[in-house]
């Protein structure tokens, strides 16, 4: 994996090279989890009476971004699925067991987008498919691109929020918490760091 | 008699060890049925609350035994035991005595991962001094389950062992672990 990432990056610096000036460049970005600018949190009803809200601490990925052609734009994210935290010991241990999300099993989720769809005001809606608990299925993420620039240690940053819905039981979590919580949300706010 | 003698158990072991003996079997059977119950059972949060508050006070009652072990007198083996009998009733307590401190650990580790105390019935908390370790809830998690099964396996044979004693011995072995009188005179 970071073999194959390290030569599409040697690549796209030689495509990028020899297209020069004349044509826009894909613009390659990795997720800033080291500096943690990126979070990827959970909200589920507890019982119907009030939210519980969790994320996962540890994740990596990265995307590319074409500003002239926003449709070929392309994401990939993997979680460590035993990094959930909802900020009570004896919860998360729960769900990281075979009731949940069992992470001995499946110690990565992971979501590779298909397509992605821009509007002139930012909002956009980006599909693909999202491994969860050994299951693939296609998820759609609303988004809105947040803001880019140059930031103020000589780098270029390019943001992004989404949110999302996944019924438990499509990824085969069917660990009964009462009608009330069925789905889970998702809101996702991810900040590339753009390579060179 | 409050202490022990070089023939038998004192008042403030014998208790100590009925009361140890009767709350690790009252945990081991909770935590076997709190394991068991889901999320929508009435007892899915005070079975757990009961377990830690319970599990908490028996871990202080058995670092006072410790404590009392200090300044008490040793009872000294029967002499109709055999040397292996002496010996595996030796090491047989020095684990018994380990298990009932790593188990009751290993259970505070799995509560006190995320940083949160350990709440006794309202009453107190025990605060988190270790916490945020790597896989800390779910490795304490699995040690809690194979040290506390191990315990009640050891215990069970220790038991027999007293009841083998007592049957078919007719040896003051369990006797001097109670407070009735024992079958042998003693030769202070």
């Amino acid at each position: 994996m970071k073999q194959r990432l390290f030569v599409s990056l040697l690549l796209g610096c030689t495509l990028s090279l020899s297209a020069g000036a004349a044509w826009a460049e894909v613009e390659r970005y990795v997720i800033d989890t080291k500096n943690a600018h990126a979070f990827i949190q959970f909200k589920i009803s507890h019982l119907g009476f009030s939210w519980l809200l969790g994320r996962f601490d540890r994740f990596e990925g990265q995307f590319s971004y074409d500003p002239q052609h926003p449709a070929a734009s392309k994401v990939e994210v993997s979680i460590e699925t035993a990094s959930i935290d909802s900020n009570h010991a004896e919860r998360d241990k729960h769900l990281r067991s075979a009731d949940f999300l069992d992470v001995g099993k499946y110690p990565k989720a992971r979501f590779v987008s298909r397509s992605y769809a821009e509007q002139a005001d930012g909002k956009g809606v980006l599909e693909g498919d999202l491994t969860l608990h050994g299951v693939t299925r296609p998820v759609t993420i609303e988004t809105r691109a947040l803001g880019h620039g140059p930031d103020p240690w000589g780098g270029y940053r390019r943001g992004f929020e989404g949110t999302t819905r996944l019924v438990l039981k499509d990824f085969g979590i069917d660990y009964d918490l009462g009608p009330a919580a069925r789905e889970v949300e998702l809101f996702l706010s991810v900040e590339g760091i753009r390579q060179k | 008699m409050l202490r022990s003698t070089r023939q038998r158990f004192g008042s403030v072991a014998i208790l100590f060890h009925w009361g140890i003996a009767l709350g690790v079997v009252a945990l081991y059977a909770l935590g076997l049925y709190m394991d068991e119950l889901e999320y929508q059972d009435p007892w899915f949060n005070s079975a757990m609350e009961l377990h830690k508050g319970l599990g908490m006070l028996l871990f202080a009652a058995i670092l006072a035994r410790w404590l009392w072990r200090l300044v008490d007198v040793q009872p000294v083996p029967l002499e109709t035991c055999s040397a292996f009998e002496q010996w595996s009733a030796r090491v047989m307590k020095a684990v018994l005595y380990l298990l009932l401190v790593l188990v009751p650990l290993s259970g505070y580790l799995i509560s006190s991962a995320e940083g949160q105390p350990i709440d006794v019935f309202g009453w107190f908390q025990v605060p988190a001094l270790i916490s945020g370790l790597p896989e800390q809830g779910d490795v304490a998690g699995e040690v809690h389950e194979f040290l506390s099964n191990l315990l009640i396996a050891l215990a069970a044979v220790h038991a027999l062992a007293a009841i083998k004693h007592h049957v078919f011995d007719h040896d003051d072995t369990l006797r001097r672990m109670t407070f009735r009188p024992l079958r042998f005179s003693s030769r202070e």
